[in-house]
């Protein structure tokens, strides 16, 4: 590990991994791909704010009603800087990366998008980004198409062409929740855009984990939801370019999100508020800003660059320890992936792991992830999943195969 | 050690060794379950004559519990009449403390969100007459509520064939 990051001063930072289970397990948090833990940092800025500014946004005149707006304004701008946007008026804060998308395809998708009208989605989806655009389907009869993906956990792009030709959106996701397969964001954006389609990252699984530039990133959209980086759940962001949000209808009506309202009807505000309908969740909103200048403090290069060392450890010292015994899916080489990985031990069900797991204090999810078309290509009905943040540690993945031990044990008929 | 309470020794013997695994051709009436949480699956043929479950297979995926409670399931009502399976059902489902009301709803899931230890109480419902036998040793699953969508799978697909079948005759 480098130097600069140290990864027992990072743990101390969290205080929910200092604890016991079971009487006497270590607890052993794998599972940050579901949703992530929270430095005291973000703890403080949410009770802090509480304490002593809670006050209505963008109305009050007084001055702890002020001290909110400048403090939710104040968050946006920490995010925007954290995946190199370039104005904070380019991110709308919405519940969670769900809704997000949910906002593209509704307002998007709903004034550009027509009967027949080819939408391109990968077979690696989370449902997130897939059932928005099935209730498009339904709706409107917009049609699907989808990127197959590869028996390594890669999208298979040999038909890409094909598949882009008359397409009008391209949605993706920069790195699978069950595989963490990294994809060719920039090569995909490209590709949609010279086919004339507009793109959407599902970055849910990326901005926590990678140092992210949305401009690089050359789509027209990117989503993300703030309790996978860190931040407190209710919160996610929809990055957008201004002449994109600009030109979009509004998603919810209400308050906060109009100029003038009339017996005749209504105008909408500026961006990003003009997607922010209602009192939006000011304490989530200050968690993620703490969460993104947090992020920032440690370094997105140094979290990489732990997540591959500690993912290379996992991957090795697994596969030497169980042989044959051990399925680890996904790509081989850490370099091309994230931590997230999805395994298969012996027969044993991911039920009957993740429960013997649980027993050993080790925290890791079993099902279908919310991927069911990809679980599917991959022959299961459902995987366990270790995921790995810059908390964790050599010593939380040998605990990782101390359980995967105790359940073949347990399971050896 | 909690473990053993969960997995008792019956259940893994189920688990190993399932009874009445496979489908059965027709005219056995088939019906898929599946447990949106997990994506397990499980495929029911039962055949039902003059009123009589005269046999019952499941196949498909699934956990240990999912599986052995499946298995357990087929070789306690083959042989029954539709009627005393569903009393049997009844009790099982009062075994796992889901409420008749939640059992007759739309909602096969709707049973988790009574799963609280003062609401276990569920005799009114339950004929006492009824012996569970193996199926007690599942009991222990009552402490894990995600896993009591395991071991009830099979029973609310169970039912679901049997109102089938029964909207078929009618
Ligand atoms: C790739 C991906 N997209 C979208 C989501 C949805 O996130 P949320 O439930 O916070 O909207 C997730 C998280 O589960 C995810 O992993």
């Amino acid at each position: 590990m480098g130097v600069s990051f140290d990864v027992a001063q990072i743990k101390k930072d969290f205080p929910l991994l200092d604890q016991v289970v079971h009487g006497d397990k270590r607890l052993v948090y794998l599972d940050s791909a579901n949703t992530s833990q929270k430095p005291q940092a973000v703890i403080d800025a949410m009770s802090g704010y509480y304490e002593t500014i809670n006050a209505n946004v963008h109305r009050g005149t007084y001055k702890i009603a002020q001290d909110a707006t400048e403090a939710m304004e104040g968050a946006r701008a920490d995010v925007a800087r954290l995946i190199g946007a370039t104005a904070s008026k380019q991110l709308v804060f919405t519940k969670n990366a769900t809704e997000a998308i949910n906002l593209v395809a509704r307002s998007w998708g709903g004034a550009n998008l027509q009967s027949g009208d080819p939408v391109v989605l990968t077979m690696m989806e989370h449902h997130a980004n897939i059932v928005p655009w099935h209730m498009l389907a339904a709706e409107r009869g917009i049609e699907l198409r989808w990127i197959p993906v590869t028996a390594d956990g890669q999208l298979d792009l040999t038909g890409i062409d094909r598949l882009l030709d008359g397409a009008k959106f391209l949605s993706f996701t920069a790195m699978s929740n069950v595989l963490g397969t990294l994809n060719p964001v920039e090569r995909l954006t490209t590709l949609a855009r010279d086919a004339g389609a507009m793109s959407l990252v599902d970055a849910s699984q990326y901005v926590p984990h990678m140092p992210t530039n949305v401009i690089d990133m050359g789509a027209d959209f990117v989503a993300f939801t703030g309790h996978k980086m860190l931040g407190p759940t209710g919160i996610g962001c929809l990055w957008a370019k201004e002449e994109t949000l600009e030109a979009m209808p509004p998603f919810l009506g209400g308050g906060e999100m109009i100029l003038n309202v009339t017996t005749e009807g209504f105008t909408t505000t500026e961006i990003p508020w003009k997607f922010e309908a209602g009192t939006p969740p000011i304490a989530e909103i200050v968690g993620l800003g703490a969460a993104a200048r947090y992020l920032e403090s440690i370094g997105m290069e140094a979290i990489r660059q732990h997540e591959v060392e500690l993912t290379g450890y996992a991957l090795r010292t697994l596969n030497e320890r169980f042989g044959d015994d051990l399925t680890i899916h996904g790509p081989a080489e850490p370099a091309t992936r994230g931590g997230v990985m999805s395994i298969q031990y012996k027969d044993i069900h991911p039920h009957d792991l993740t429960q013997i797991m649980d027993e050993n204090g080790v925290c890791l999810r079993a099902g279908h992830h919310c991927a069911k078309p990809l679980l599917k290509s991959m022959g299961a009905n459902a995987t366990a999943r270790a995921s790995l943040y810059l908390y964790n540690d050599e010593a939380d993945v040998d605990a990782l195969g101390d359980a995967l031990e105790a359940s073949g044990d347990f399971f050896s008929f | 050690m909690a473990l053993d309470d969960l997995y008792r020794e019956i259940i893994l013997d189920h688990y190993r060794s399932p009874r009445n695994k496979g489908q059965l051709p027709p005219p056995a009436h088939k019906v898929e379950g599946f447990n949106p949480l997990c994506g397990d699956e499980v495929i029911l043929t039962v055949l039902v004559e003059e009123d009589k479950v005269v046999d019952v297979n499941f196949d498909g995926q699934g956990c240990s519990i999912s599986q052995a409670s499946a298995s357990m399931m087929t070789a306690a009502v083959k042989g029954k009449t539709t009627a005393e399976a569903r009393e049997f059902i009844t009790a099982f489902k009062g075994l796992m403390s889901i409420h008749k009301e939640s059992l007759d709803g739309d909602d096969p899931e709707a049973g988790e969100a009574q799963l609280r230890d003062d609401e276990i109480a569920v005799e009114d419902t339950v004929n006492p007459e009824i012996k569970l036998g193996d199926l007690a040793a599942l009991q222990g699953v009552v402490k894990y509520p995600v896993r009591i969508k395991c071991a009830v799978l099979s029973w609310n697909t169970l039912v679901q064939s049997l109102d089938e079948l029964a909207a078929e005759s009618a």
